[in-house]
């Protein structure tokens, strides 16, 4: 176990290097210079460009570039943002990252809770009219393009009949020094709409998961005896077949982040939450190198790390796949 | 072989969702080709103060916010939107069954390279890697988009036909295959592909709908197709300014995409329900 557990860190360590590096060539060979983008709003002398590239190492081979990168990176160093110059990509990543893990700490949550719950209900009543309309409902939500929902939600819940706000994570008129629960309050209202158009349209995946792992517990004779020795059927359902129908589940969620870190592209620029898909979406116009890379390190590194707690998880809820 | 696959095809049928999809995806694709010639110029700005019209009229859907048709301009979506999705799936999958055969028949070091590659190359979301590569282009030509969606979608093929292949080295047909003489390239054609063309063709197929959905994406952030193309993400972008007064300006274009991309998932899972019907 312990052999199996520090070769599949090792692995998610290379994969690591190995995206980054994919990134950083992509990033280099695609034209386009930071600088450009800089000039195109005031115009500067050979000289001053001359300066700038030297400051940003722009003007260095590709290896010392990386090496300078990987050196710093390595120190807790993710340099200077050219486009939000002279802020630290340091700091522009951990002024969005809060926002975007609220936004996906809840969708994650409304898909466990509320994908799981509707997965099993679809399991208990497979073949009937539930079943078949929620798996219809699902199936349709997953075809639906995020940006596309939200603007629908937007159009009817916040400016039709005012309901909720459209757009940010906080009303401008409520001072920082408010009370804590004004200010929470004001964040879930702004919350609601993002969180569910990216949880609608990522949800099937879950209930779908639940729905085929639990009809095959269902089936199971354990269930059956549970069942015979005249247990409540909620307590069957949920103590004794529940439990062993989790585990897919739990595989999805690591494996879902990449669809959850897509979507919650769009769904930040329909809502205009200042999450980091923001971020990184003005990182990758501007071709601001830096800020860049930082976006693409935490990004492919909560996916790389999604994979190995999901492996780590499912090892140790489920002793048949531990290995040796 | 070539049997097998019609088979494949005909059990899919079979299901009532796949009859379904596959009977609205004929109607998109036939609707596509033959009737924009029939409908007006899809650019065509006349009296263009007048603003989005309601449906009704000469107009069936109504008119956008230039007063364009919005049936002819969803129509001429519809041709861009499928012929993308059609021609990046295809790279796609030409692109995966080609790496997936050679890094399993090859085994050994040209293996474990290509799928470590894999691997880094799937932990990045593929939104990241297509946006870096679009705004190489101010105005990026469809046949570079098609590239792009292409070349950014064929990681899980490899893996999943890499491992059939695996399977399949080990079976006689290939062990005979190979002592009669054929070259490696040869074996790989003649012998793995078909073998390995139902999961192929299940996983492109369910492909179609994240090519679609990422090419309106793109379109609504303005990188995709470029007006005054008409695209469906491109349309509901322009709908913006008038969600509320003209909703029909948006909500069209967004039908547009849901029909499309669910008919292309039903038949996927019809087909992998006819390739597997243990998980159905």
């Amino acid at each position: 176990m312990a052999g199996w557990a520090l070769r599949r860190l090792l692995q998610a360590l290379a994969t690591f290097a190995a995206s980054l590096l994919i990134i950083f060539v992509i990033m280099r060979v695609a034209p386009g210079d930071p600088l450009v983008r800089l000039e195109s709003n005031t115009p500067l002398d050979p000289a001053e460009v001359r300066v700038l590239r030297q400051r940003f190492g722009l003007d260095q081979p590709f290896t010392a570039q990386l090496g300078n990168w990987l050196g710093g990176a390595l120190r807790g160093d993710f340099g200077t943002s050219i486009g939000h110059y002279p802020e630290t990509v340091g700091r522009l990543l951990s002024t969005r990252l809060p926002a975007s893990l609220i936004l996906g700490g809840t969708v994650f949550l409304l898909n466990f809770t509320v994908g799981v719950w509707l997965g099993v209900l679809q399991a208990r009543h497979r073949g009937e009219r539930l079943d078949r309309w929620l798996t219809r409902g699902s199936v349709a939500l997953y075809a639906m393009p995020a940006f596309w929902l939200g603007l629908m939600l937007i159009a009817l819940l916040s400016l039709e009949w005012r309901i909720f706000p459209s757009a940010q994570m906080h009303d401008p008129f409520i001072a920082p020094e408010a009370p804590f629960v004004t200010r929470l309050m004001d964040v879930l209202r702004h919350l609601v709409l993002p969180a569910i158009t990216l949880s609608a349209v990522t949800i099937a995946g879950t209930m779908r998961l639940q729905r085929t792992a639990m009809i095959q517990t269902l089936r199971e004779d354990y269930v059956r005896a549970a069942r015979a020795r005249g247990l409540e059927e909620r307590r069957v359902v949920w103590k004794h077949a529940w439990r062993n129908a989790l585990f897919p589940v739990i595989t999805l969620f690591g494996l879902s982040l990449p669809v959850l870190v897509t979507g919650a592209v769009f769904v930040e620029y329909v809502f205009n939450w200042p999450g980091l898909g923001g971020l990184a979406a003005d990182a990758i116009s501007g071709r601001d190198y830096p800020l860049l890379m930082g976006c693409a390190m935490l990004v492919t590194g909560a996916v790389i790390l999604g994979g190995v707690i999901t492996d780590f998880a499912q090892h140790a809820l489920d002793p048949r796949t531990r290995p040796g | 072989m070539r049997g097998s696959l019609l088979d494949l095809v005909r059990n899919a049928l079979r299901s009532a969702a796949g009859r379904w999809g596959a009977f609205v995806l004929l109607v998109l694709v036939i609707g596509a080709i033959a009737l924009p010639p029939l409908l007006q110029d899809p650019a065509a700005i006349r009296d263009a103060a007048l603003g989005a019209q309601a449906p009704g009229g000469g107009h069936w859907l109504g008119t956008d916010v230039l007063n364009r048709d919005i049936l002819a301009r969803l129509v001429n979506g519809a041709r861009i939107s499928l012929a993308i999705a059609a021609l990046a799936t295809l790279l796609t999958a030409t692109l995966g069954a080609g790496v997936g055969l050679v890094a399993g028949y090859s085994g050994g070091a040209v293996d474990s390279v290509l799928m470590r590659l894999v691997d880094a190359a799937m932990a990045i979301p593929r939104l990241f890697v297509l946006l870096l590569l679009v705004l190489v282009w101010d105005r990026i030509p469809p046949a570079a988009l098609i590239l792009v969606i292409g070349l950014t979608g064929w990681f899980a093929t490899s893996r999943l036909v890499r491992s059939e292949t695996l399977r399949l080295r080990q079976e006689a047909f290939v062990t005979a295959a190979e002592a009669l003489g054929a070259p490696g390239w040869r074996v790989m054609l003649r012998h793995l592909l078909p073998n390995v063309a139902g999961p192929i063709i299940v996983t492109a197929t369910l492909g179609i709908g994240d090519v679609i959905l990422l090419e309106a994406g793109l379109s609504f952030l303005g990188l995709g197709i470029q007006p005054p193309t008409p695209s469906w993400g491109g349309m509901i972008l322009e709908s913006r300014s008038v969600m509320t007064s003209a909703p029909w300006t948006a909500i069209f274009p967004g039908m547009a995409i849901i029909a499309t991309v669910l008919s292309a998932n039903m038949v996927g899972e019809a087909l992998r329900a006819a390739l597997d019907p243990r998980i159905a």
